[in-house]
């Protein structure tokens, strides 16, 4: 042991027990990069990208916010412009109709992936031979590129000939040819929610699965000798202790979902018309094909306040279900 | 004892397992139908109905590397006999080669662009997540909160300003700027995963290394590093994957020689409409090695896609 070679048992830590008994060279060296520079020097490379890279951008936007600058006009005189963009945001019926397509996308994809996600991680629950092999092969679609699997889904979607539609008329007995998910104003909004949930319902379901395998066997126990029913232990039991681990699936799907842009970009571009226009999509719209920088940085800041303020409200409903 | 009252019956078993497999059949068709389709006939692809037996032909992959143009009779009569296999396919279409396209060069930029901002997103990530693990920092939970809110903005909306930047430093397209964008995007990730698994490592074993006569860093590098092991590989492909993945940034400040695969592979179209077997062999090629990985981390997953939240 270092202690008893060095003879030396006066000083509190370890580092100044080497330091006391050890020659000057190594003393120093020991010494050299103190902790505390160490722990600057790791940590400052991460957060200088981040600022350069997240946060300065977030100034930028901000500041052009209050401009109507356009890019596709860089010679133009950028005039400051104060509020102006957020009045105009808050009052333009397309954004609003943006919004409900895009409440409309959330409620559905998160209250379906829910149902089925714990569904699905219940069952997974009950143990049958072989449920890691199939769990594997579930959790397949959410790892894959949203962009590459959403241009795949409009060949599933096609008239005739799209499997989808096709496994659908098989079962209704309607014609194959007769509805186009992503071509019909009433089907389209369906469409991404159906190739949201396909994508990420695997995502719900193993956070649930976790929730359900952190309960003790115990308490079931305790329940059985109570005399509790299977149906009551599931509603006081099982649904109580799963509701964290549910409630953090809803926040990550509502965060990832009030942004998605790539897998519903390349499903049906926003149409027809605006039915399937999602925020992102809008956005994508204003600053890079009508080029309105200013009005869409102003877009884009009404859309973070928007993601963080809720996020924040939620996480805070979030630990007082945690603290029961 | 062999009963208990939490073990399911057989019966409960059995039933739960038709009906995760029945699911799971319900999820896996889309991804066969897309390998399938790889390998189909341009018109077996659009057959009504849907083929599942079909005769395999590789030429949705051979379209889907080359640029081809139509020869008349004497022009291949001239050409000779077909030298390769896939001279033979495209000749039998009445086609010559004509080049090889564009699918080859994306895919290599998604391999360089994923590859290079994992190791620098590693690198950054490692040293971070151990500081904020092991030492006492100002601000500690402030500063890890500011790294994950970072995940939280959309990434249309940054796009705008990364955009005008780095137009101005001639970044725009280049290979550099896509994997110092991704670093940036995935080190929330990293720090927050890699933090979570150096702090499961016992201070103890530094703490020995230390008064073995170690110094600080070889005590990082020797002791902690090792023992991260398993949890860096499993977080770099979480990065890899989100890299090779990434689809708005890429559509946005790409266009040309800095291009990856997900918004090129959209883009594949044949002659007289699209050409399906060749957009699915892309995808195949694109996704397959996800599957792979998938299958590798399967035991990190949920710590993965929770940013460390949910521990197995």
């Amino acid at each position: 042991m270092a202690c008893d070679r060095k003879g030396h048992g006066m000083s509190n830590t370890p580092i100044d027990r080497i330091a006391a008994g050890t020659p000057q060279g190594v003393a120093k060296r020991v010494r050299g990069l103190s902790d505390r520079a160490i722990a600057w020097i790791f940590i400052a490379p991460t957060i200088f990208l981040l600022l350069a890279v997240n946060i300065f951008p977030l100034i930028w936007t901000i500041r052009l916010s209050f401009t109507n600058f356009r890019v596709n006009r860089p010679n133009r005189d950028v005039e400051w412009v104060g509020l102006r963009n957020y009045e105009r945001i808050l009052n333009d019926s397309d954004i609003w109709s943006t919004m409900q397509a895009t409440a409309h996308f959330l409620f559905w994809t998160i209250a379906i992936q829910v149902l089925i996600g714990f569904t699905i991680a219940y069952l997974i629950n009950k143990k049958f031979r072989g449920n890691d092999l199939w769990t594997t092969i579930i959790v397949f679609p959410m790892m894959l590129s949203p962009a590459v699997v959403g241009n795949f889904w409009t060949f599933l979607y096609q008239p005739q000939i799209g499997l989808f539609n096709y496994v659908v008329a098989f079962f209704t007995g309607a014609d194959p040819a007769s509805f186009s998910m992503i071509g019909d104003v009433h089907l389209a909004p369906w469409a991404i929610v159906i190739a949201d949930t396909w994508m990420w319902t695997p995502f719900v379901m193993l956070i649930c699965l976790a929730g359900l395998r952190s309960i003790p066997d115990s308490i079931y126990e305790a329940a059985e000798c109570d005399r509790a029913s299977k149906w009551r232990q599931f509603w006081t039991i099982t649904i109580p202790m799963v509701l964290p681990f549910l409630m953090l699936a809803v926040l990550f799907r509502g965060i990832e979902n009030f942004k998605m842009f790539d897998l519903v970009v390349q499903l049906t571009g926003g149409g027809p018309g605006n039915t399937t226009t999602l925020t992102s999509i809008d956005l994508k719209r204003e600053a890079f094909e009508k080029w309105r920088t200013g009005y869409s940085s102003a877009y884009a800041v009404v859309l973070f306040v928007t993601v963080f303020g809720l996020a924040s409200i939620y996480v805070k409903a979030l630990n007082k279900v945690k603290e029961r | 004892m062999s009963f208990s009252v939490t073990e399911p019956s057989s019966r409960t078993k059995w039933f739960a397992g038709t009906l995760v497999i029945l699911y799971a059949i319900i999820t896996i068709m889309p991804l066969l139908w897309i390998v399938a389709t790889g390998f189909k006939s341009p018109s077996d692809a659009i057959a009504y109905p849907p083929k599942v037996v079909f005769e395999p032909t590789m030429e949705g992959y051979v379209n889907l590397f080359t640029e081809r143009t139509r020869a008349t009779p004497e022009m291949l009569e001239e050409a000779g006999p077909p030298e390769t296999w896939y001279d033979e396919i495209v000749r039998e279409k009445g086609m010559v080669i004509s080049g090889e396209s564009r699918y080859g060069q994306r895919f290599l930029n998604s391999v360089i662009i994923g590859f290079g901002s994992t190791a620098l997103c590693m690198l950054l990530g490692t040293a971070a997540a151990y500081a904020f693990s092991r030492f006492r920092v100002p601000l500690k939970d402030d500063l890890l909160f500011f790294i994950l809110s970072t995940r939280m903005m959309p990434p249309i909306a940054v796009s705008i300003p990364i955009f005008l930047m780095f137009r101005q430093i001639g970044l725009n397209d280049t290979h550099l700027g896509m994997i110092l964008l991704y670093t940036a995007v995935n080190l929330s990730l990293s720090v927050w995963l890699l933090k979570g698994f150096i702090d499961e490592i016992p201070v103890e074993y530094e703490e020995a290394a230390l008064i073995d006569g170690y110094t600080r860093m070889q005590a990082f590098t020797k002791v902690v590093l090792p023992q991260a092991a398993t949890g860096i590989a499993s977080t770099a492909i979480f990065c890899l994957i989100f890299a090779w993945n990434e689809y708005a940034f890429a559509v946005l400040l790409t266009s040309g020689t800095a291009q990856t695969a997900p918004p090129f592979i959209p883009t594949i179209i044949g002659v007289g409409g699209k050409d399906w077997p060749a957009v699915a062999a892309g995808a195949t090629i694109f996704l397959v090695p996800v599957m792979v990985f998938t299958i590798l981390l399967r035991k990190h997953l949920l710590r993965g896609i929770t940013f460390g939240a949910v521990r197995k």
